[in-house]
């Protein structure tokens, strides 16, 4: 479980985030959904290290992340896919993969193997630079590598960016089916309010910083207001 | 066989390759600093040289010449970590330009530290092995140990260099680290230790090569600055991320210098990296050895 308390970040005068309070359970989906601006990938990238907050606290179970190291909230089992996707494109398939299991204690052959048998069509693709996969299979490539090394929190940063609109439903099945089979704490950070509300047990709505709306999935995408003025979602 | 081996070609051969080796070996240390850290180390000569002078001044005193050889390269790699951790690490995200400008400022002041603490040193370093060419049925064929060593130190480094880069877990976080550090962090790889081993293994190198440049001549400052120009031309030609590249090219160099040497003339040697990076470069502009990767647009 993810506990994040009093959050605020800020670029030099320009505040990216403000007493953001929210929890996301484990075993569950929490999307964060806003606008442009939002500031949703600055929470993920705070969450992550990446980002030092002015203050607040973020604790993975009982312990705090702030002032933690990057690659020691890794090594805690925080897996990251980032905003458009990180796949290194200079590395093979199958390097990349390697590079998600060597930080972790899993069998490497037997964690590519997993990985395979969940994104079948990158194993024909696995000694192929990342560079020549296309848009859905370098998500299922950013996916694969943050899964291998068996994270129990999983971000993601609008991994329906760019993908065709069959992608984007197929991968967000596979995240569904992902949480609930590896019992993940999933925190899905998307623009395309709809599809994630869909797939989600929890919503965070950011609006300008500051958490607008905070309930359940259903409840959220209920809310006719939240809707119309801050999801952009019309239907 | 005597008499081909001493023909004028094959003499330019061995001589070629013998100072290629040489410019390969510093091209490989440029190499393996851009392939873990994406910086271009233009002190690389001038460090090589410092730890040479720590190591192998030793020599003069008595002391074995594979512990100087020992002691030069640790130095060197010592000299290397730190200059990391203090001169270059304060620069990652800042513009490319400026590492270049640190390492160029920092070779001068090596290159006056060293002149200011051996300042009697006139003595030539001995070789390890005989420096005097084979005879073969009256005629001199242009191979001595001394090059037998050079090469095959050589071919050792650069194996073990490249099967470190493609073969191994810790090679593969190397690479990673210099592409994509924000990534490789999220990944949990300790990008900041790897940055530090990338310059700790090329100034090893680099000091490996600056002891065979030194060996058999009076260990000066600026014994690397002419053979640097060659390599950093090597390097980029072989396409900067390819062991095999730089190798390929700086052997090409030497033999390039040899047989203008020979057949031309001695004021055009110099010239031998330009020539090989114009044509080099004009076969395929990112480097001979750099792998193609076909990019969606």
């Amino acid at each position: 479980m993810i506990r994040v308390e009093n959050l605020s970040v800020s670029y030099g005068a320009v505040a990216a985030l403000r007493d953001v309070t929210f929890e996301a359970p484990t075993g569950k989906i929490t999307t964060v959904i806003g606008a442009n601006g939002a500031g949703k990938t600055t929470l993920l990238r705070t969450i992550s290290g990446l980002v030092k907050p002015r203050q607040g606290s973020i604790r993975l179970g009982e312990f705090e992340l702030i002032g933690t190291a990057t690659e020691e909230i890794a090594r805690r089992g925080v897996g990251h896919v980032p905003e458009g996707r990180g796949v290194i494109e200079e590395l093979t398939v199958e390097e990349n993969l390697r590079l998600g299991a060597l930080a972790s204690k899993v069998d490497l052959a037997e964690g590519i193997a997993r990985q395979f048998a969940q994104f079948p069509a990158l194993e024909s693709r696995r000694r192929n630079y990342a560079a020549t996969l296309s848009g859905g299979e370098r998500q299922m490539l950013a996916m694969a590598r943050a899964l291998i090394a068996r994270p129990s929190v999983l971000l993601l940063d609008e991994p329906s960016l760019g993908l065709a609109p069959q992608v984007t439903a197929d991968m967000m099945r596979t995240i569904s089916e992902l949480c609930a089979s590896e019992d993940l704490t999933v925190i899905l950070v998307e623009q395309n309010a709809k599809s994630a509300l869909r797939i989600a047990h929890d919503a965070v709505v950011l609006h300008l910083g500051r958490v607008a709306a905070f309930g359940t999935a259903a409840e959220i995408a209920a809310d006719e207001s939240l809707r119309r003025y801050y999801l952009g979602v019309v239907t | 066989m005597g008499t081909f081996l001493a023909s004028r070609v094959m003499t330019d051969i061995f001589g070629g390759l013998a100072t290629g080796a040489v410019v390969a070996l510093i091209a490989l240390s440029l190499v393996i600093i851009w392939q873990s850290t994406h910086v271009l180390n233009f002190a690389q000569g001038a460090m090589g040289m410092f730890a040479t002078f720590v190591g192998m001044n030793l020599v003069f005193h008595g002391l074995n010449y594979w512990l100087c050889l020992l002691l030069s390269v640790v130095t060197g790699m010592v000299l290397g970590g730190v200059t990391e951790r203090v001169l270059i690490r304060p620069l990652y995200g800042k513009p490319e330009i400026n590492p270049i400008v640190v390492m160029i400022g920092f070779l001068g002041v090596i290159e006056a530290v060293i002149a200011s603490i051996w300042t009697t040193n006139i003595t030539m370093l001995p070789s390890p092995f005989s420096q005097i060419y084979y005879q073969s049925a009256g005629h001199t064929i242009l191979v001595s140990p001394f090059i037998f060593y050079e090469v095959a130190l050589v071919a050792i480094v650069v194996i073990a260099i490249a099967l470190l880069f493609r073969r191994t877990n810790l090679g593969l976080q190397m690479r990673a680290a210099a592409l994509a550090p924000e990534v490789s962090r999220l990944l949990g790889v300790r990008v900041g230790r790897l940055l530090t081993l990338g310059w700790i293994l090329s100034t090893g190198v680099g000091t490996l090569a600056a002891v065979v440049v030194s060996t058999g001549q009076v260990l000066a400052p600026t014994n690397m600055d002419g053979i640097f120009v060659s390599a950093f031309i090597a390097a980029a030609v072989g396409g900067l991320e390819s062991p095999l590249g730089a190798i390929i090219a700086g052997l090409a160099i030497g033999l390039t210098e040899q047989f203008i040497l020979d057949f031309w003339s001695t004021s055009i040697a110099p010239l031998s990296g330009v020539i090989v990076l114009v044509i080099g470069l004009s076969l395929r502009p990112q480097g001979l050895f750099t792998k193609h990767v076909s990019r969606r647009v």
